[in-house]
């Protein structure tokens, strides 16, 4: 070995130790900045000792790919607000599964085409290869079509339509089928382009039939995914810290994803097939009597002014009505007001893992008064005021009482338990999932109609003004 | 302590070369521990920090950016425009995702205080 292979390698070494140990720094947000700075510049000293490649021959296209690939990225990294973070992390998942993918086929292409010896492309760099491509392009359209659903390109609805579940088995079948015969056939190039073209069709028809409020789930899926590509990359070109990296994200997201499915108590394969909030319907109408009582500003703004105690229990809603600087001023006025002020956070409340806390620290809560489920539900009955933001299914005392609901057995947040219930709700209609809810049906329940971020501005005038 | 235990083992194997179908056992051994640290170091990310860590992750997860610049620069004795074409989209859509992941897992990082 010459002194660029060594050099190349060493950064490859310090960049694998940089990783792993600024991901540690992510086990407490006192530690979580220095472990990213660490991360950053293991990422850095792994481009520098790419470059010093004494086989690059041209260097133009690198610089010229990494400029403009610097320049996109901070645009999106500096101007995407907070609210937009799902999209933003789904679109950046389709970037990097799109970038595995297109290494693979570029090594494919090289090998096929006589620029490199076919000879060297065995049965296990095959399979590596086809595994790099399969899960890259499945994972790039898949990201994308993620993407459209959060931002509202594509329908967040499921999209179903009869025998949805064996057409697309019968299509994955055929995926790895292919994939399976270029492991002992590697020279096939049209069923490699089949595979390819089946693989970006997969990826879009994984994702349609999935609801909106499904997302965290599918985002720590498509997360996973992406990693597990860019492992199966550091296979191919046989290098570790691909695999290291790669295997760190795949796993994450894998670890995410069950926790995911945990909090919703369902099963991986129910998310991806059962096509949750279209067949929903059925249990429509069960336990859910009543009058919803209304309630007006200024007796909530009584009711919050004279409380010990308020938890705010923010959902999507939150997101969507970008209430989040409302929450944190009306929490202010209170607290100067001699109230505890503490929030409930449901794991899958937003659309991926962790967004209400980011969403509420942008806004200046403190993460001390952020509370698992686990450690805010004994809490409830000693709440006077439990304030329910844009959440519905996290809330559904269904899931709690009723075990023919279809969500029956999820965790939720026992709002009902607190002395007063007020829900801040758009409209009168049902929630996402199609799911009637009997809490706002509870006598303990105020309902306040509107604008999520506009009542809040509102309450926080009426309550300056008791 | 395991996780040092493992650390150590991971890096015992770095530097092994270029994946042919016989080291290609040290790659798998790579990747095993690697998964086994994972799981160790992500299970204690709380969720307070889930979303900085799939976007960290993220980024971390463009390192695939090293194999891209390799074939956008037409490394090797031949090499194909093809292939060269390819590795520019790549070395642009890795550097997107390196780039943008990092800047915005820091500025999300920077907005989580203790006490106002």
């Amino acid at each position: 070995m010459n002194w660029q292979t060594y050099f190349i390698e060493f950064s490859y070494l310090l960049a694998s130790i940089l990783f792993i140990l600024g991901l540690k720094g992510l086990s407490h947000p006192e530690t979580a900045k220095r472990g990213m700075h660490m991360a950053e510049f293991g990422m850095l000293m792994a481009i520098i000792g790419t470059l010093m490649h004494f086989e690059i021959v041209s260097y133009t296209w690198i610089i010229v790919g990494l400029l403009a690939g610097g320049l996109l990225g901070s645009a999106m990294g500096v101007w995407v607000p907070m609210t937009a973070m799902p999209q933003r992390t789904a679109l950046s998942h389709a970037f990097g599964a799109f970038a595995a993918a297109l290494v693979g086929i570029a090594e494919y292409y090289s090998y096929t085409h006589g620029f490199k010896p076919l000879a060297d492309l065995g049965h296990v760099k095959m399979g590596a290869m086809g595994f790099e491509i399969m899960l890259g392009s499945l994972t790039t359209t898949g990201s994308l079509i993620a993407f459209g659903k959060l931002q509202g390109i594509v329908p967040g609805k499921p999209l179903v339509y009869r025998g949805q579940n064996i057409f697309n088995m019968t299509l994955l079948a055929v995926t790895i089928g292919l994939f399976i015969y270029l492991i002992f056939v590697p020279t096939a190039v049209i069923p490699f382009y089949v595979m390819l073209g089946l693989a970006f069709v997969f990826g879009v028809l994984l994702v349609l039939p999935i609801g909106s409020a499904d997302m965290p789930v599918v985002m720590s899926l498509l997360n996973s995914y992406a990693g597990l590509a860019s492992a199966a990359t550091g296979f191919v070109l046989g290098n570790n810290v691909l695999i290291i990296a790669g295997t760190l994200d795949g796993f994450s997201g894998f670890i995410l994803s069950i926790l995911m499915c945990r909090a919703m108590n369902r099963s991986i394969t129910n998310v991806l097939f059962g096509a949750f909030g279209s067949a929903a319907t059925a249990v429509v109408g069960e336990g859910a009597q009543g009058e919803m009582r209304e309630v007006s500003i200024d007796d909530i703004a009584v009711q919050l002014a004279y409380a010990n105690k308020v938890v705010f229990v923010p959902g999507y809603g939150l997101a969507t009505a970008q209430a989040q600087h409302a929450v944190r001023e009306l929490a202010s006025v209170l607290e100067n007001r001699g109230v505890t002020v503490k929030y409930g956070i449901h794991p899958v409340a937003g659309r991926m893992p962790g967004h209400m806390n980011v969403l509420l620290a942008e806004a200046n809560v403190p993460y001390s008064q952020l509370y698992e489920l686990e450690q805010i539900n004994p809490e409830f009955p000693t709440t006077d005021v439990a304030m329910v933001i844009g959440a519905n299914d996290v809330v559904n005392p269904d899931a709690r009482d009723n075990p023919s609901s279809p969500i029956a057995g999820m965790p939720i947040l026992e709002v009902d338990h607190a002395k007063s219930v007020v829900v801040l709700k758009r409209g009168q209609g049902k929630g996402f999932s199609g799911l009637e809810n009997p809490l706002f049906f509870k006598p303990v329940t105020g309902m306040l109609y509107g604008d999520a971020k506009d009542t809040l501005t509102k309450l926080v005038s009426a309550v300056q003004h008791v | 302590m395991t996780l040092g235990a493992m650390l150590f083992s991971l890096l015992l194997l770095e530097g092994s070369e270029v994946v042919t179908s016989t080291n290609i056992i040290a790659a798998l051994y790579v990747f095993a521990l690697a998964a086994f640290l994972g799981y160790q170091v992500i299970s204690r990310v709380p969720p307070l920090l889930h979303t900085p860590l799939m976007s960290a992750t993220n980024a971390i997860s463009g390192i695939s950016l090293v194999g891209s610049i390799v074939i956008a620069g037409g490394t090797g004795p031949h090499h194909s425009k093809v292939a060269m074409a390819l590795g520019f989209i790549a070395v642009v859509c890795s550097t997107t995702n390196v780039v943008g992941g990092f800047v915005i897992t820091d500025r999300m990082l920077r907005m989580f205080k203790r006490k106002k």
